[in-house]
């Protein structure tokens, strides 16, 4: 069997595939880019060709125009594609819309790269398929015991106690405008939510990527225009407004009556983070998978080796340790670690 | 306990004190007798309960995690609290939660031995944020962000008593304090009395720099008719006062420190309230560096024996009563002239009196406040002749005028995860500077800082850091460096001593970094010889 290493290692420009020649998810620009889901750390334009899920692709143009790369190559989830004698197959991974894990098999060796992943289910994206194989390469972005992120429709719910609690004041929910947004959205209409929710600029077209691959969100506002007078523009109070959290800190925000500051992020089980974000209301809502998840999905697939790629490798390989597995941190560069959070 | 956890974590997130007045008194306002009472003493710091050590909490934590993750998780987090509330694996089936009352009577029951059960117990039937109310209770000390004040403001505004009417009483009530809400709420007579030798709130100085007052330069402004000088210490701003036989020490914030500095409390004759710099008299009979004050401040209680090793005393430089005659009103030139007649009355050891600095003019005090005599000077405090004493920071009154820091250019050697609130980023920076060795020039660390950057700054720090790491040990990240590797910070630091417990031999005072030198060469950055020469 052909060693794991010339099958996908570790390079200054991502995870590459010698057998392929394509990188997964590279930082620089590549000839071939096989690229696991929309998030801007992970898929950038300016690659020659990108394999990647049709929702993916579509999410990269709405990003980065049409022309973001010159040749796409759509590749429906479990649909097998062959390059030489290497075969690739994209895996929902329950991240966001289009999210994929990456298996890629060669000469009877299975290797499956996870992407960003979580289990929680998610009413806005497949949900994660675990595969056998024989290495596993997964995300660590929470992997500390402390992360156990809370049920979404728990927090949920403490958005809407808290908008019954203060009905006089606008809540500003910062919630990453790709996946995490439309997530809450989705989980504010099926707690029963009808009212029109607010929704900043920067959302609208992601948001009709979703609707066109039938996620409905109910009726959504764009803001108030900001050059409407104060009081008209603050004059509909109690609302829910939902904003990329870089525009809740800005004069954006200043058009809306006392707005309470909410934000939707894993980060937010920390209270002290929470403090620093300078945030009222603190909503435990991941995109990825916490601790729990990581390491029941790493028992439940039982690879013979784990690899661990972007965030905490130092306690994920501790626990992979104690639990007697072979562990690798691969210690890749390039990826935020609070992407997509 | 729910509801007490629930009211934690809302006054932790809220950024206005208005509003958080407002959460707590809503919840005084809804909650039961005892367990308001109980809340209120924790929020105000009255709540004294068998502190549970650290390192029992800790242990607890082992026996359900792995050591190393539970470092891993501590390091990130940052709070002890937080981390074990977080981690602690629940259990199914668990106990009824505790309310407040009870785990307050529980911890004061328990004997030593049964402390670390109960707490189990309790950690097993309550959610995150239950866990993390009880183990803050329990250790002695929320940190919430709420003061004393904040929480008696609350309380009185369940009824029409103002808040000074509460204060005065405070200190002779006790927890769960159902005679005071009786009284807020009209059901009650006032209770307690008037403590003797309360805090009042202490008086505070604006920076002078760079505009001395609004519109006018420095130069033009000081008059020694108008202004006194007098040379900042660089010790603790404390509150001594006796009255009726009750002698108490205070910091500026009105915590109570009488019992960590027992060699203040003998007979040293004054019946009065003064205010003054607590400093610590090294071997030569002079103020000893500021990490001396700084290590007794830190310990709750200490031995008669060891505070003789290291005595404390008390720099003065206001009177606020004298003799039970307030003279706050008075101007501080009156308040000075009887401050002066009283200090030599009395025990010269434990009381001395801040000399006034003497000056012409305005460029002679500027040369003072860069070359101050004693390195325990941290520059000049310039009050007006006419200021009577205010509570808070009044404009225009009293004028704090700080030595400039020292500077040194270092290189960053080792960067580690920050904690808390910064705990995303590599935020704490080790640096050092060039030294001869026998292989040739190497760096030596001299110190280490996680303040005085922006935010933006940070971000391109922590990008510097996982762009230059070399090598890891546990969490602290290894980075390259040479002549022509390496980033140059301009460090400023307060002041630089001897120390045998650092390789380089020195140790720095409140260093933080000044500038990055984006654009400066590591090989250009100093040298150990130069950092040597600043000592004092
Ligand atoms: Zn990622
Ligand atoms: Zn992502």
């Amino acid at each position: 069997m052909i060693r794991p290493e010339d099958l996908l290692h570790p390079t200054p420009f991502g995870l590459y595939c010698p057998p392929m020649d394509a990188y997964i998810d590279p930082v620089r620009s590549v000839e071939r880019a096989i690229v696991t889901h929309g998030h801007s750390d992970h898929a950038r334009a300016g690659h020659l060709s990108v394999l990647a899920t049709p929702e993916t692709l579509a999410a990269m143009a709405i990003r980065y125009g049409e022309g973001f790369t010159r040749v796409r190559q759509p590749a429906a989830y479990g649909e097998s594609v062959s390059v030489g004698e290497t075969r690739l197959t994209l895996l929902p991974a329950g991240h966001v819309l289009g999210s994929a894990q990456v298996l890629v098999e060669h000469k009877g060796l299975r290797m499956i790269c996870t992407g960003d992943y979580k289990r929680r289910p998610d009413p806005t994206c497949v949900p994660f398929e675990p595969v056998a194989c024989h290495i596993l390469i997964s995300e660590a972005t929470f992997a500390l015991p402390v992360f156990r992120h809370p049920d979404p429709e728990v927090e949920i719910r403490r958005l809407l106690t808290s908008l019954a609690g203060f009905p006089e004041r606008t809540h500003l929910v910062g919630a990453y405008a790709f996946g995490k947004a439309q997530r809450v959205i989705r989980l504010l209409r099926l707690a029963g939510y009808d009212e029109p929710i607010i929704v900043h600029g920067a959302l609208e077209g992601l948001n009709e990527l979703y609707e066109r691959f039938d996620v409905t969100l109910g009726p959504l506002e764009r803001v108030p225009d900001a050059r409407l007078k104060r009081s008209e523009a603050s004059s509909r109070p109690g609302r829910i407004v939902i904003a990329p959290p870089s525009a809740m800190r800005t004069r954006w925000a200043d058009r809306f009556a006392d707005p309470l500051l909410a934000f939707a992020s894993g980060w937010m089980t920390i209270r002290q983070r929470a403090r620093a974000a300078g945030v009222e209301l603190a909503l435990a809502i991941s995109d990825h998978a916490d601790w729990l998840e990581l390491t029941q999905t790493v028992s439940e697939i039982n690879p013979e080796e784990l690899w661990i790629t972007h965030g905490r490798d130092d306690a994920l390989a501790r626990w992979a340790e104690l639990e007697g597995r072979r562990a690798r941190p691969l210690r890749l560069i390039g990826y935020e670690e609070e992407h997509g959070e | 306990m729910q509801t007490f956890a629930e009211l934690l974590d809302r006054l932790i997130l809220t950024p206005s004190r208005q509003a958080r007045v407002r959460i707590l008194r809503a919840y005084l306002a809804a909650t039961p007798d005892p367990d308001r009472g109980w809340a209120l003493a924790a929020i105000a710091g009255g709540l004294k309960l068998p502190g549970l050590r650290p390192g029992l909490i800790r242990t607890l934590a082992s026996t359900r995690l792995d050591p190393v993750l539970f470092s891993l998780s501590y390091d990130y987090v940052g709070d002890l609290a937080e981390t074990v509330s977080l981690l602690w694996p629940a259990r199914p089936g668990a106990n009824r939660t505790p309310s407040l009352s009870e785990v307050v009577a529980g911890l004061q029951s328990a004997a030593p031995d049964e402390r670390a059960q109960r707490l189990e117990i309790w950690l097993d039937s309550l959610s995150v944020s239950g866990r993390y109310a009880l183990l803050k209770l329990s250790s002695g000390r929320l940190r919430i962000g709420a003061s004393k004040r904040l929480a008696l403001q609350a309380a009185a505004e369940l009824g029409t008593h103002p808040i000074e009417e509460i204060e005065e009483i405070w200190h002779g009530l006790s927890p769960p304090y159902e005679d005071l809400f009786a009284w807020l709420e009209d059901r009650g007579q006032r209770p307690g009395e008037a403590t003797p030798a309360g805090f009042r709130p202490v008086m505070l100085a604006h920076a002078a720099a760079p505009e001395f007052e609004p519109g006018r330069r420095l130069a033009d402004t000081i008059d020694p008719e108008i202004y006194a000088a007098e040379w900042k210490w660089d010790g603790v701003r404390i509150q001594l006062v006796r009255e009726r036989d009750v002698q108490r020490l205070y910091t500026r914030t009105g915590e109570d420190v009488t019992d960590a500095f027992p060699e203040l409390m003998d007979e040293i004759g004054l019946t009065g309230r003064m205010d003054g710099e607590l400093l610590i008299r090294g071997p030569d009979g002079e103020p000893a560096p500021f990490a001396e004050v700084q290590k007794r401040l830190g310990r709750r209680t200490i031995s008669v024996r060891e505070a003789a090793r290291r005595p404390a005393f008390i720099r003065s430089y206001d009177l606020l009563d004298s003799d039970g005659q307030d003279l706050r009103l008075l101007p501080f030139r009156e308040r000075r002239e009887r401050l002066e007649r009283l200090v030599p009355t009395l025990r010269p050891d434990r009381i001395d009196l801040s000399p006034l600095v003497g000056f012409s003019g305005a460029g002679e005090l500027e040369a003072l406040r860069r070359q101050p005599p004693q390195p325990a000077i941290e520059g000049l405090m310039l009050k007006r002749w006419d200021s009577p004493y205010m509570a808070g920071r009044p404009a225009g009154q009293w004028f704090k005028w700080k030595r400039d820091p020292c500077l040194i250019d270092a290189v960053m050697m080792y960067a580690q995860r920050g904690h808390g609130r910064r705990s995303g980023a590599f935020s704490d920076f080790t640096f050092g500077v060039w030294t001869s060795t026998p292989e040739g020039d190497r760096l030596t660390p001299v110190g280490k800082t996680y303040f005085g950057f922006t935010d933006e700054e940070l971000v391109r720090l922590d990008r510097h850091v996982r762009e230059t790491t070399v090598d890891r040990f546990g969490p602290v990240h290894s980075l390259a460096t040479g002549p022509h590797q390496g980033l140059v910070l301009e460090v400023a630091f307060d002041a630089v001593q001897r120390s045998t417990r650092h390789r380089s031999g020195l140790a720095m005072r409140f260093p933080r970094i000044h500038r990055i030198r984006w654009d400066k060469p590591a090989g250009e950055a100093d040298r150990l010889e130069t950092l040597a020469a600043m000592i004092p």
